[in-house]
Parts: structure tokens; sequence; C-alpha cells
């Protein structure tokens, strides 16, 4: 089928707006009477809480009210635990959530303990300040290592230690591949916490209408329907009576999803308590402790291989840290379990890990959502596996690819969404030689680097290659209308932070029914429009919410055909939809405007026939069995500069597969965002803690994400391998770009660093830890002993 | 709010996208709070309340400036631009608005505002932008979504038609 719109570089629908300050965000709702909230938050990461008082607070001019947990009265629960821990054998698991206030006893610097209602932000900000909290402080939990010792504070009372979770996965026979090996190599991996760092915060406006028995609630959320669901179970009403809005969102990437924060469960109470309208928006700081946070954990790894190269098995054990309370369940190390194997025909692999509870804020996905991590510990072992056996390290990654014929690639594991972990399609080795052609590795390693570096600089080169498990179920829902201005109206219950839906989901309609796509309007994150849905994460939007659009749009499509075909009295096959008409093939004079076909569809006169339906309408749904697993292929070069080593990048490469392609211009921006959020995590961004849990660097000042002058032009390709589990053959690509950028640093630095012969087992870098690892490194040689650690043959 | 103001209310007198507007505030009240709730001009966007996201950049006196960090009183007898003041008339868009939907230089929006009133004054004053130049002169906005790359292409087609080496599309 020749395409009109889908497929095509179109120019976003939602843009105008955006570009002249129109776009209605979360803060731009103004309510007359609205009230506006602050927090008091816990300033110690672990205290018994022994009194607060509110009295100063309250006398305030302009305070409304000030509440504590005690004033929630039996409103005060943990908050829900968003998904069960998966079906595996053995598993254990203890359930913690986050509570609206803090009660007894604070768990991370930044929880919330009283909230100050005022006629201004300003004055609840003075008012939160009077608030007298007396803490009992305890030590704190801060490395995820020492969350297990025997003398760890216990944080959650009732458990018997600071464990989560503990899960094993496994595949064949570990120890007998171990055994069979001609090399093993272990390592110890850590990757570090950083944070999503939206740049809209997190922000809520509830407004109770007691006339109408209606709540209204704007909130920055992914997932309205969920959040819905909840605050209408919570307060008692009816799902019908909650309405809630995600308008556009300044950013997700997983922290803004349907986490029921305190703010989000307390808003809502306080418009209907108070009968105004509330508003509470997020300020930067607050971002560094009340949003959640990904993605610290330490891995023990080790791969066994053959002397060719082959990799027999590996095993991983690890720690995950859950943060505070762990009300996302095992999503996060789930997917790093899932994901490691990656690209490779593994036989046997062993995965066991513990999730711990510390005293750092609430750990959920962020971007990559733990994937990262296991195409780190991968990526590494394979490049010490081919400096071991001296083998070019994308020979090594050749050997050992999944070959096309292999798919559906069965792993025997059970992934995040509970189904097995099967790969519906792929064909890896072509995006890997295009990743090499386009880098020019060949001509790089042989002729470029040898050069440069008798010239004494320090130029390195990275290629990695990772899968992204996307497009998971339950299922999304969307209804498509033609209006009889020919306008076409599509909602879907899904929310929306930049991803292109009002275009990319316009273009799936305009295919179908011939429509220009400036005429097809979307409805998406607003519960009244729209009843079922689950919400914009995984890289799902495209697949799941796109696939039940295109199912609705073909049966309007179908009843568009079948309404014109009466009118014209042609046969359907013998009509086609064109310019927002319905024509007659080889005719095309004789045409309806869609149009006056959807008004004479739904006729003021006369009856409908039965079994027809008025308008030219249809709902329809779509829930993949199971995920879509894309694939791609990271490649760079990089510069360190030998004094300060500060790195430059100076050229990136990404090849990437999703199956077929909606919009590629809206695509290649997901990745080129995607990659800057990696570099940022790989080489910028730390969140600093002390040994009582404070978070040293608070801001933006502080906390460095990638500019301009640090994220390098990005270098696009793609191959193309359609899913085979959804009709449109789509696979997410929101979160690939910020997959393997950890593992290609640490690959190319090690590289461009080779003379050091440092090895590079964490994330995040910066100078001052090179700097360290090639102090150390030089250390070592002094003294005689090389790099041997943890290194065993046999 | 305005009776608890009476106390402490300082009167100022600004230009606002060229409408003079007269208003009673705190001394303390943030110019995008200002803009952003007393004028209803929520198109500035505040990301970091600190002065390092560039996300509630605004032209004063045809300067970039950060209304996070400058207070209303400060903006007394000055002259504001907001986005929403950007083109040069309603239903037009700026030549940076049209480049930054043409090149995908924008995807949540957020930080977009920001980035426009930071570039505005700069391709003004640099009609002949290089690479590097584009990337210094937004190097202090941040935005977390686009990796910069496809809003230093639009820079780029911008001052071409400012320049009119290539055709401005009409613009709707």
């Amino acid at each position: 089928m020749a395409t009109r719109y889908f497929g095509k570089p179109i120019r976003r629908n939602e843009d105008p707006r955006l570009l002249t300050g129109q776009a209605l965000f979360t803060d731009d709702v103004h309510l007359p009477g609205m009230l506006h909230v602050a927090f008091v938050r816990s300033s110690y990461a672990h205290a018994w809480l022994r009194g607060v008082d509110v009295a100063a607070a309250q006398a305030m001019p302009g305070v409304v009210g000030v509440y504590t947990a005690a004033d929630l009265g039996a409103y005060w629960k943990p908050g829900p635990l968003l998904l069960p821990p998966p079906p595996i054998a053995n598993r254990v698991f203890n359930q913690r959530t986050q509570v609206p206030l803090a009660k007894d006893k604070v768990r991370h610097v930044g929880e919330p303990i009283a909230v100050v209602v005022a006629e201004s932000r300003y004055l609840a900000e003075d008012a939160a300040e009077r608030v007298v909290v007396e803490y009992d402080p305890l030590p704190a939990v801060v490395r995820v290592e020492d969350a297990l010792r025997s003398d760890a504070p216990l944080i959650h009372e009732g458990l018997a230690q600071n464990l989560n979770a503990h899960i094993v996965q496994q595949r064949g026979d570990y120890a007998a591949a171990r055994a069979a090996a001609d090399v093993v190599i272990k390592r110890r991996f850590r990757y570090d916490r950083g944070t999503a760092a939206a740049m809209e915060n997190r922000g809520i406006v509830a407004d109770w209408d007691a006339k109408t028995e209606q709540l209204t609630v704007w909130d920055t959320t992914q997932a309205p329907i969920a959040i819905r669901n909840g605050l209408a179970g919570m307060l008692g009403l009816s799902e019908k009576q909650v309405r809630v809005i995600a308008p556009f969102i300044g950013g997700g990437f997983g922290p803004k999803i349907m986490m029921f924060y305190p703010e989000e469960v307390l808003l809502p109470w306080l418009a209907m308590r108070l009968g105004r309208p509330i508003k509470w928006i997020e300020d930067r700081q607050e971002n560094f402790f009340a949003t959640t946070q990904e993605r610290e954990q330490v891995h023990e790894a080790e791969i066994a291989l053959t002397r060719e190269g082959k990799v027999l098995g590996v095993k991983d054990v690890f720690l995950h840290d859950a943060g505070a309370y762990a009300p996302y369940g095992l999503t996060l190390p789930i997917n790093s379990q899932c994901t490691l194997l990656g690209q490779y025909d593994v036989s046997a692999y062993y995965s066991e890990f513990t999730a711990v509870f510390t005293n750092k804020p609430i750990v959920t996905p962020y971007r990559g959502a733990g994937r990262q991590h296991g195409v780190f510990v991968m990526e590494r072992l394979l490049d010490l596996a081919a400096r071991e056996l001296g083998m070019d390290r994308v020979e090594i990654r050749r050997r050992n690819l999944i070959p096309p014929e292999k798919f559906p690639y069965d792993h025997q594991i059970i992934y995040q969404d509970f189904a097995p972990l099967v790969y519906d399609s792929g064909n890896y080795a072509p995006a890997l030689e295009k990743a090499v052609d386009l880098i020019g590795y060949e001509q790089f390693v042989r002729e470029e680097q040898p050069r440069l570096r008798a010239e004494g600089r320090r130029v390195g080169l990275g290629l990695v290659t990772y899968v992204e498990g996307t497009g998971i179920g339950p299922y999304e829902g969307a209804k498509v209308t033609v209006e009889t201005s020919g306008r076409v109206s599509v909602a879907t219950g899904i929310g929306t932070q930049g991803q292109g839906h009002y275009t990319s989901f316009a273009q799936i309609v305009a295919e179908q029914l011939g429509v220009a796509v400036e005429n097809v309007r979307l409805v998406t994150g607003d519960t009244s429009e729209f009843y079922w849905g689950a919400g914009t994460f995984a890289s799902r939007g495209a697949v799941v919410a796109g696939n039940a659009i295109h199912a609705a749009a073909v049966a309007v499509r179908n009843k568009t055909l079948n309404k014109a075909s009466d009118e014209l009295e042609v046969a359907p096959e013998d009509l086609e939809l064109v310019d927002g008409t319905v024509r007659v093939k080889g005719s095309p004079e004789t045409a309806i405007p869609l149009g006056e076909l959807a008004a004479r569809a739904n006729p003021l006169r006369g009856a409908v026939r039965p079994g027809t339906e008025p308008g030219l309408e249809a709902t329809d749904y779509f829930g993949p069995e199971r995920g879509a697993t894309a694939s791609g292929v990271h490649a760079m070069i990089v510069e360190v500069d030998p004094d300060t080593l500060m790195v430059e990048i100076k050229r990136y490469v990404v090849v990437h597969d999703c199956g077929t392609v909606i919009n590629p211009m809206i695509l290649e921006g997901q990745i080129h965002g995607g990659v800057a959020q990696g570099i940022g995590n790989a080489f910028y961004e730390e969140l600093v803690w002390d040994e009582q849990g404070q978070l040293l660097n608070a801001s933006l000042m502080d906390y460095l994400l990638p500019t301009s002058d640090t994220v390098p032009r990005i270098e696009t390709d793609h191959v193309e391998t359609p899913s085979p589990l959804n009709p449109l053959g789509i696979k997410g690509a929101g979160e690939a770009g910020a997959i393997p950028v950890g593992a290609l640093f640490a690959q190319a630095l090690e590289d461009a660093l080779a003379e050091e012969g440092i090895e590079i087992l964490e994330i995040p870098l910066s100078p001052n830890r090179l700097f360290a690892l090639v102090e150390a490194a030089r250390a070592d040689s002094a003294q005689g002993e090389g790099s041997t650690q943890g290194a065993a043959h046999g | 709010m305005t009776e608890m103001l009476n106390e402490y209310g300082v009167t100022v007198t600004l230009t606002v996208n060229g409408q003079t507007v007269t208003r009673t505030v705190e001394p303390r009240l943030l110019l995008s709070d200002f803009l952003r709730h007393d004028l209803g001009l929520t198109g500035t966007h505040v990301g970091c309340e600190h002065g390092s996201c560039g996300a509630c950049t605004v032209i004063v006196e045809g300067e970039a400036a950060r209304s996070c960090i400058m207070l209303a009183v400060q903006a007394d007898g000055l002259e504001v631009m907001t986005v929403e003041g950007l083109a040069p008339a309603a239903g037009e868009l700026h030549p940076l608005q049209t480049a930054f939907r043409e090149k995908h230089g924008l995807q949540c929006g957020y930080c977009t505002p920001g980035f426009l009133m930071t570039l505005a004054p700069f391709l003004r004053d640099h009609p002949e932008p290089s690479e590097a130049e584009i990337r210094e002169a937004i190097s202090g906005n941040i935005c977390r979504c686009t990796g910069y790359q496809n809003i230093v292409d639009a820079v780029k087609l911008a001052a071409a038609w400012q320049r009119g080496e290539v055709m401005a599309p009409t613009v709707k």
C-alpha cells in the first residue's frame, strides 16, 4: 500500500500552541478563589517524629489551614501497590508503599510531614517555615550495600531487615557452562542514581463543585485514567464524578506516572474539604526529593566463554535500591534482569537480585527503567572478554548475536509484563554492520587512531548494542469520529508529554480516512473524553494506543464506505477516500464530502437502519499478547583532554530498529533526546548524598544537565523489522536513545585512555572520576601488580 | 490577596507586549510570577526558580532576561516582551517560531518559550551565526527532550530566512 501520511516526516499539529505560549500546562490553570499549598518536608533521612506544632503557622495572615497526618483520619492510608510482583517461583516480596503525610517516622529527606494551605503560594511558604517539627534522628541507610548489614538501622518496622524483594530467574545450567568454559571473567559493577529532571516540575490543581458533585483534577501525570480510578476509590466517589485532565505536560520520562504521590492524594481531599479550588506546583528543589528517581544497582557478574569468544553463560547477582518505599513493584530490577542478555544468544543464564529499602527518595522507572544496568553489565563483560581473548570488540559481538532464524526467541524467563520474555522479531547483524560502517570503525582503528595517538591525542571509539522491551499491554482504546464539518476527532486515554501524539496518531487516522493530518484533532489525557486505558509508559504509546487508533479508524473507514455505497449506489470496493471526500474510483467528480456523509449518517428524519449505528464513529481497543522488542547499536568517537580529562564527543551514531515508523522526524527527535539524557546519566549527572542521606546537590546549578555545548550532533540510520505482534508492525522508541550510553562511554573512554590501562566498572563518570581511575591505575602499575583483579581462568 | 498587599504594596507601571500595565504588587513578587499569575501571560514557564534553566526567559528592554531572578518592581518603567508578544501580528508566527516547527525543534514545548526569547535578540545581533555561536547562545537554556540538534538547525533556518537567502514559507 502506498502511504499518504503514514511514515512521513509531517510537522506537528501541536506546535503552534506550544510556540505561541497558548498551550495549557497544569500551572497555567487559574480558577477564581484558588488556594495554594506548600509542604513541610522532612529535613532528616531517617527519624522518629516526636511532634509537629502548627499553631504559629495556623495563626499567620492568609493561612486557611495546616494539616498533619493526624488530621487526615481514615483518609490516611499507605498508597497502592501499583504492580504486584510477577509470578516467579520462590519470590520474596515485602510490600511497603508511601504515605500521604509521615505519621510516626520519616524515611527520606523531603518526605511530606504537613501541608499548609493559604491564599497565595508566597504566604503558604512563609507559614510552612513556622511549622515546628520535633525529630528524634536515627542513623540512615544510604549505600545500597549497607542495607542488609546486620547492624543496619531498620527502616520499616515489622520487617526483619531492609529487604524489599528477592528473585532468582535462570535458564539452562550456568554451572555446567562455567565448567566447560575456557575463560571466565568476573567483575563488580555499579550504576548510581540520577533524576529525570523534566523541565516542568510536577503539579496538581483540584476543584470540587459541590452543586454538581464533580471533582476536576489537572495533574502532571502520564496516566490520568489510573489516577481517576484511584482517586474515586479513595474519596468515595463514582468514577463518573471525577475528571482527571493531564494537559500539556513538560516532559514525563517515567516519574510522572500514576504514582499516587502524596500531593496527588492530598490536593483533591483538601479541595473537597475546603470547598475551594486548590493548587500545588512543585518547585525545583522539591523535585529533587519529592519526585521519584532511578537507578542505583550493584552487580557481581561473570561471563563464561570459549577461546573463540562464544558466550556459554552469564551469571549476575545484584542489589537494587528501591528507596524508602516501593510502590512500583519489581519492574526496574526485572527489566535489568531481562535486558542483560540483549542481542546475544546465551543458553545459560543465572540472575538473582535483592531489592532493598534505603533512606533515599523512592525509585520508580525513569527512561530506560533498569534496562541500562543490564546493558552496561553485559557490554562491559564482552569488552573485558575481548581484551582477555585478544579479540576485536565488534567481532566478539558479531559471534554472539541471535541469528534472524531464531526469532521469535524465547529467553525462558518472565518479563515485567508477566509474559514470557520472548523477542518477537529482530535482525541484528545488519544494524551492527551499518553502525560499523557509519562510524568508520575499521578506518578509525587501523589508521586514524594510531595517527592521532602518535600526536599525543587521546581518542577512543565505543560501539555497543542493546535491546529495549517496549509496547507492553494490557491495552489502550480509542474513539474516532467524523464530524459534520469534515474534521475528524480522536480520543484516547493515554497522556502525552512531548512525544508528538497529536501528529503521529493523526497520521494513523489520516491514512485510513484520506483527510489532511491537520484536520484530525486528538484529545488525549482527559478522562471525560475517553474512559478506558492504562497510560504512557514503557515506550508503549505508539504501539498500543497507536494500534487501537488504527483499529478504530479502520472501523470508521468501513462505515464510511458502506454509507457512501448506499448514497452513491456504488459497491464499496469501487470507492476511495481522498482529500476529505468519498469518491468513485476513476470518476472523482462523483464524490461526497466526509462531513456531509457524517451528517447524512445522523439524520433528523427517517430512521437509522437496524444493524447500523448513527454517525461515522467507532471505538476500538488493542492489547498485545506481550511486548515488542526494539533494538539498536550506538557508536561514538571521543577525545579526552590529557590534562583536564574532560571528554569531547567527536561523533555519535545511532542505528535503530523500532519496526514500522509512523513519523521519522518524531522518531529521530526521540532518539536525539534519549541520547542526550543518556549522556547526562553517563558523564554529567550524579546525585551526591552524605552519610546522613542528605542530598548535597539539589539544584540545577549543582546537578549538571547536559547543555547545547555538551550534546553532539547525532547521526541516525534505521533498520525496519516490523513486529508481528500488532497490525501496524510498530515497536516502541521512547527509551532506546538512553539505554546503552553508559556502556558506550565506558568502552570509548577505556579505548581513549588505553595507555593508562584503566577499567571502567561504574556509571556515572566525570573528569574527576576519570582522574581518580587513572591515578589508581598508575599507582597499581608502579607497584608492578598490573590489573589482574578479579580475573579467573578455567 | 489584594487586601493583604495594601500594607506593603508597590505600584509598578511597565509595558508588556506593547501594552501599558499598572499593578500594585508585593516587593518580593518575582517578575515570572507577575507575568504568569497577575497578568495571565502563562506562556512564560518556570523550570528552576534560580536562574539556571532559562525556561522563564523574557525580553526586557530588548535583551534576554530571566524573569525568575528578577522582581516585578525591578521592571517598573521598563519594556517587557513575553512569548505571547513575539509574533509580528495575531495569527502569524515569528520566523523562529516557524523554523522551530519546520525543524522539530521542540517536543514537550515547556522550555521552548525561553529558547525563543533567548534567540530573538541573538538572531537580531547575529544575522549569520555559526553552529558554535548558536550552541553558545543557547548553552544557558536547558532542554530535556530534543538533544538541542534540531533547535540549532531551526536557528540556522530562521537566520537564512532573515537574510533572504531562502524563501520563508507563508505562515498562517
